[in-house]
């Protein structure tokens, strides 16, 4: 890493530490926002859509679920049943929104952070705590859900998606009017991330091939103990421009929003009008993981800051007030919410270890006789253990 | 698999307008044996796509996709934007949608950028997933030294992919092999690597079968077996294959006999007819251009000498690029193996 002496280099130091635009806590006048912090509804006269009373419920219900099993991960690994738990505390809304957005056929590429996309999309939760107990890399059929595996190289799968949406193309399933068939990519990645080279060739391969793919960044302000501010000197969003498709900043607190949004791009990908870059802007508010102590680089103060911008709170304030959805409402989500609690810790608990015999499949289609003797030799070696 | 010699599209029939019916060997240079094999599987399957830089118009910068464009259409033949992990990252995508990309990396020092792609994405996909995300892509690299290239165009990176497991790793060394174990490596299920000795692209025409595969992909083969003694048995691939055999004539003069196998796939290794062959020999000498310091030939070593203790006369020799980087092109011709350098192996083994 480059250490830049403000002695030696006063002009850099200035831009370090006071960068132009980024670090903007309120996300600017350029982002989207349907819902304000306070669950005042607001338009917009690009992205906003009609919500049915119902569909407001789903979203919340959705929040308040994946909040719970956040929660509830995070007292497992403390507990010491998982090995290892990534945080989506605070940004609910943005995966949320993203994932009701999405039709079956579209195909999601998560990073490592996606539970609440994967809960939308019927992953069991199990399946993914799985992958953090350390039973297996993720549970789950990605072609059964549509939702790929997590990703931890960051910004590995934004490739993926090109290729997958390139793919999409080819068969003939982009463009048709079909709203059965047309399909469309979301490639998920942080705002860390988006230095990553893998994820802008991702945008030079979409560009060039006008792919069907939505690139969705989480903005939760860091990468792990960095702030965004060291990964870009411009709303990320703006990069989008350089790459020649549109790029747009949407409150990744405000559920409607990032549904709002996330829905004209999916629809424009499927419809053949290619990549869009979407720039949730949103906050972890939790450890970057479980062994992260997030005090070391940032104040209590930025957190209450957007404690108070809480994804759930404004939608809760705003079923109450403007929807409509009595007090009962709330008490079936907490009652469920409850009971996925229980679901999941008792189901953590009772995963068997695996037999240390599956190290050795799925490396290869067809197994080379060599892994096969090294194989046998060790089950025999273990075996031999048993029978002492 | 169908050999047969397919009669589709109209550009790429002049090129190869030599060719003969189905059935009928042909007389092919590797690169057009490459070629061929690369147009028949695209025949053979749809869901094969090749794609890497100038692959299309141009046909490649050695031409071994020439006029697939042609017959294939941009769809099948993609010209990739210059970014080697994009190349290979896309390609993933394309084979989680059911596609078999088949990806030209246009020279061996330019697999690095892609290097990440390939460990951690490509070698490791299926048994992430438990086995139901399958990659069935081929990385074709033209691979080694001798043409008198300037840096990075010379190297022969083949043991850091040996050494990853999920992915397989082969290489041929004559047009036979390059247009079967193409189309063999196109058709299996598993992630390969398929290096092309790139010095030997134009170097010369063979007969190549084109009605049967001459054997499996993952074989090893003896390619100058000796009956009666064997005075040492000289193992190579790609490249050394050639330098191997010419080794071979200029000792038998002398009244050694060296049997020379072309291992042909790196990973996994097929060593069984190494084994017979040393039973015999009681010695062994691993000839390759990649530095020797850690390089196929210590595997090849540490395993030959595990089945093989008590027939081993000598110690297992490795011939191979000094441990440096792959020097400027005047000074090549010291740093690759050559004749007298696997001649003077044979009479250090001999010397034990
Ligand atoms: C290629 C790579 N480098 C480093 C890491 C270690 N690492 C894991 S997560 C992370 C931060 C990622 O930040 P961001 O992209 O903003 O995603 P977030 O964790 O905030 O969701 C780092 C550095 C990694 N997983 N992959
Ligand atoms: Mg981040």
């Amino acid at each position: 890493m480059v250490t830049i002496h403000p002695e030696r280099h006063p002009e850099h130091h200035r831009q370090d530490t006071a960068p132009p635009a980024e670090g903007h806590a309120d996300g600017g006048p350029d982002m989207v926002q349907l819902l304000t912090p306070d669950g005042e509804r607001r338009h917009h006269p690009l992205y906003d859509a009609d919500f049915s009373a119902e569909q407001v419920r789903a979203l919340y219900r959705d929040m308040a679920l994946t909040r719970r099993l956040d929660v509830e991960a995070t007292a497992l690994q403390r507990h010491g049943e998982l090995g290892l738990w990534a945080q989506l505390l605070g940004q609910e809304a943005a995966q949320i929104g993203a994932a009701h957005a999405l039709r079956p056929q579209d195909f999601v590429f998560p990073t490592y952070r996606e539970h609440a996309v994967a809960w939308v999309r019927g992953v069991d939760p199990l399946q993914i705590l799985s992958l953090w107990r350390g039973v297996d890399h993720g549970g789950w059929d990605p072609h059964e859900h549509n939702f790929g595996q997590y990703t931890v190289v960051i910004g590995a799968q934004t490739l993926h998606a090109v290729g997958y949406a390139m793919g999409a193309q080819c068969d003939g399933v982009v463009g048709t009017g079909d709203a059965d068939v047309d399909t469309a990519v979301v490639a998920h990645f942080g705002d860390g991330a988006s230095s990553q080279g893998d994820v802008s060739e991702a945008f030079v391969f979409a560009a060039s091939y006008n792919a069907p793919v939505v690139f969705f960044c989480q903005n939760n302000q860091w990468a792990i103990s960095e702030p965004v501010i060291r990964q870009t000197r411009v709303p990320l969003y703006q990069r989008a421009a350089g790459f020649g498709f549109p790029g747009v900043r949407v409150d990744g607190n405000d559920v409607l929003a990032t549904y709002a949004v996330t829905q004209r791009a999916l629809q424009a990908a499927r419809e053949g009008q290619g990549p869009f870059l979407i720039e949730a802007y949103t906050y972890r508010m939790g450890a970057h993981t479980t062994t992260d102590d997030p005090t070391r680089y940032r104040s209590s103060a930025e957190v209450e800051h957007w404690r108070a911008r809480d994804p759930l709170a404004r939608v809760e304030t705003y079923l109450r007030r403007t929807v409509g959805a009595d007090q009962r409402f709330f008490d079936d989500v907490a009652a469920e919410a409850d009971e996925l609690g229980h679901e999941l810790r008792e189901g953590c608990k009772a995963m068997p270890d695996p037999d240390p015999l599956r190290i050795f499949d799925h490396v290869y289609a067809e197994p080379p006789a060599e892994l096969v003797a090294q194989r046998d030799a060790f089950a025999d070696y273990h075996a031999s253990f048993e029978d002492a | 698999m169908s050999a047969g010699v397919s009669v589709v599209g109209s550009g790429h029939l002049e090129e190869l307008d030599d060719r003969s019916p189905v059935g009928v060997s042909k007389t092919l240079t590797l690169a057009k044996a490459l070629n061929l094999g690369l147009h028949d599987a695209m025949t053979h399957d749809p869901k094969v796509v090749v794609m890497g830089e100038d692959v299309g118009t141009l046909g490649g910068v050695f031409r071994i996709t020439d006029g697939l464009l042609t017959d294939f259409g941009a769809d099948r033949v993609i010209d990739t934007p210059l970014a080697e992990a994009g190349i290979v990252g896309t390609a993933v995508g394309l084979a989680m949608r059911g596609y078999r990309p088949v990806v030209e990396i246009q020279f061996d020092g330019f697999v690095y950028p892609a290097y990440d792609q390939i460990v951690c994405q490509v070698a490791k996909m299926r048994y992430r997933s438990q086995g139901r995300t399958p990659m069935p892509m081929v990385i074709r690299i033209p691979y080694g030294g001798g043409i008198g290239a300037v840096e990075h165009h010379s190297e022969s990176p083949e043991a850091q992919f040996a050494h990853t497991p999920g992915l397989k790793v082969v290489t041929c060394s004559d047009p036979a092999d390059g247009y079967w174990m193409v189309r063999q490596a196109i058709e299996c299920d598993d992630p390969v690597v398929f290096l092309e000795p790139k010095r030997q692209y134009h170097s010369g025409k063979a007969e190549v079968a084109l009605d049967a595969a001459p054997g499996p992909l993952f074989a090893s083969r003896v390619v100058r077996p000796v009956d009666g003694a064997v005075t040492a048995t000289v193992l190579a691939y790609g490249p050394t294959v050639r330098t191997a055999l010419r080794a071979a004539e200029a000792a038998s003069a002398e009244g050694h006999q060296l049997e020379v196998i072309d291992l042909r796939t790196l990973s996994p290794l097929d060593l069984e007819p190494v084994y017979a062959s040393v039973r015999r020999s009681g010695r062994a000498i691993v000839v390759h251009e990649a530095h020797v310091n850690l390089g196929i030939g210590a595997e090849v070593a540490a395993r030959t000498t595990e089945e093989c203790f008590y027939s081993l006369e000598a110690p297992v020799l490795r011939v191979g690029g000094f441990d440096t980087p792959y020097p400027a092109s005047r000074m090549e011709e010291a740093f690759l193996p050559d004749l007298d350098r696997v001649l003077d192996a044979v009479d250090r083994s001999l010397a034990f």
